[in-house]
């Protein structure tokens, strides 16, 4: 693989411009993917943040479920923000009747734990391999992960519940790196897809 | 609601109530569709729909326009009912410039606030101060000064006005290409233009300089007000919306549950006019619509706001 690795933006809904910039800016080339043939032709795809019940909904409705799951499965690096983080759940704690994931990560996770949009916050997070002290968080009607499988590495926790988790080459933050302006955690991810090519 | 519990549950002490969190909430819409809904089971109808928020008030715009009155804030025990329903966000209105309802609605825990030109105006000089409230607002603009104004007073999210309950998609494109052609406009200024730019629009500078150099507001801009079609909202989202408002179009037609699922398709998909073709295919008879050309100027809700 090149040192400029094609990864996709899931396109469905969400804040999908944010993250096609913090790609950029990590040196990836950045696209957005809302269609199977899209899906095949990347390297690394991030999910981004958003409704989880819509992108689901979407996801299937559009045929582009199975060609994620096969791909995750195959071992495409994936990278998904709150929503995203949801999506890559192998298990929901409390989902919404016919609410499907993509799975990938060994984790249940708990929709919108912390809370409405009142409870909305940002806060310093420390993530386990992005150098460079913490970054900032924003949490917004976040999910939190209730626990995590054996395979699944912690990258971070927040008011002692874990906001990032990384199992092989699929990672998931409760929070919106993208919305901050500061994408090491976007280069972090990036040097995974390169790593993995 | 076991899901979404009230109270933040983190024990260190978060910054809430911030611009980013604000606007980041929005940017989270983006790409999706927010139903007005006036009961519980209209918003289950939605969220099944894949609307990515709803939007409870008491009567749609239609049915205000029909009945006539003081339209006011919702009740709140329909608005609770709406928040134990569904998971997605809930949105509520409140009269501009009526702080108090706005302060109610926060009360209740609904996601973003609208302060709307489709209530009555309870105030014909001042809207609210939205930096006062920790949950975000979103305001109607019919151009790109009234949209700076809203955001110095503290509004997340933009959106088009447009002739809200007509079924009639004239006036959002209106206002959204007005929008859009004044950003357009302001790259081309240098800098010594901007201060007379600034003047002309009414807006604070920095918002306009800030303006010139995103080439987008910095807020998310949806559009709102006579969206009764896929095509419709495919239009407004081609035209440069991030997303799209659908307020009397879903629940005033002939089957909402599949209508308001083929606009969800039509604005995922809003350039590819193959999915729009089939999402338009049987939907049923669309609301009747109004033409703004008749409506006398009383009835305008756009005019309502300054």
């Amino acid at each position: 693989m090149t040192d400029t690795p094609v990864i996709g933006v899931l396109a469905l809904q969400g804040d999908v411009r944010e993250h096609l910039i913090a790609l950029a800016s990590a040196d990836a080339l950045a696209r957005p993917v809302r269609r199977p043939e899209e899906l095949a032709e990347v390297d690394g795809l991030v999910i981004p943040g958003g409704e989880s019940t819509t992108m689901s909904k979407l996801a299937v409705l559009f045929g582009m479920m199975e060609p994620l799951r096969e791909r995750v499965a195959a071992g495409l690096p994936v990278y998904g923000t709150c929503a995203g983080m949801i999506l890559l759940a192998d298990k929901i704690l409390d989902p919404r009747a016919g609410q499907e994931t993509v799975g990938g990560i060994d984790m249940i996770v708990r929709r919108n734990a912390f809370g409405r949009q009142n409870e909305s916050f940002e806060a310093a997070v420390d993530v386990d391999g992005v150098p460079g002290g913490p970054v900032e968080g924003v949490f917004i009607r976040a999910p939190w992960v209730e626990s995590v499988g054996a395979r699944a590495e912690v990258l971070a926790v927040h008011g002692g519940h874990i906001v990032a988790v990384r199992q092989g080459n699929v990672m998931a933050t409760s929070f919106h790196p993208e919305l901050t302006g500061d994408h090491r955690v976007h280069a972090f991810f990036t040097d995974m897809v390169r790593a993995v090519g | 609601m076991s899901t979404l519990p009230r109270t933040p549950q983190s024990a260190e002490t978060p910054a809430t109530g911030t611009a980013r969190v604000k606007r980041g909430m929005a940017e989270q819409l983006k790409g999706g569709v927010i139903m007005d809904v006036v009961d519980a089971e209209q918003a289950k109808i939605a969220e099944d729909a894949g609307a990515v928020a709803v939007m409870a008030l008491e009567r749609v715009p239609a049915d205000i326009r029909k009945d006539g009155g003081v339209a006011r804030m919702s009740d709140p025990n329909m608005i609770e009912e709406i928040i134990e329903a569904v998971s997605i966000p809930v949105m509520a209105k409140s009269r501009i410039g009526h702080f108090v309802e706005a302060q109610v609605l926060q009360s209740l825990g609904v996601d973003y606030i609208d302060e709307s030109e489709v209530l009555t105006p309870a105030d014909e000089v001042n809207h609210s101060d939205k930096f006062a409230f920790t949950t975000p607002f979103v305001c109607g603009a019919t151009n790109l000064g009234e949209a700076l104004r809203r955001i110095a007073e503290g509004a997340a999210m933009i959106r088009s006005k447009g002739e809200a309950g007509t079924g009639n998609v004239v006036e959002a494109v209106r206002h959204l290409r007005q929008i859009k052609n004044e950003i357009a406009r302001l790259r081309g200024y240098d800098n010594n233009e901007l201060y007379a730019a600034a003047k002309d629009l009414r807006a604070p500078y920095e918002l306009v300089k800030e303006v010139a150099e995103l080439g987008k507001l910095p807020v998310v801009l949806f559009s709102a007000g006579g969206v009764a079609t896929p095509a419709d909202a495919a239009l407004m989202r081609q035209l440069g919306a991030e997303g799209v408002f659908v307020g009397s179009g879903i629940f005033k037609s002939g089957d909402p549950a599949k209508r308001a699922a083929a606009i969800v398709k039509a604005t995922t998909f809003y350039d590819d006019p193959k999915i729009i073709a089939d999402a338009s295919r049987n939907l049923g008879e669309a609301m009747v619509g109004i033409n703004c050309d008749t409506l006398p100027e009383a009835e305008r809700y756009a005019n309502r706001g300054w």
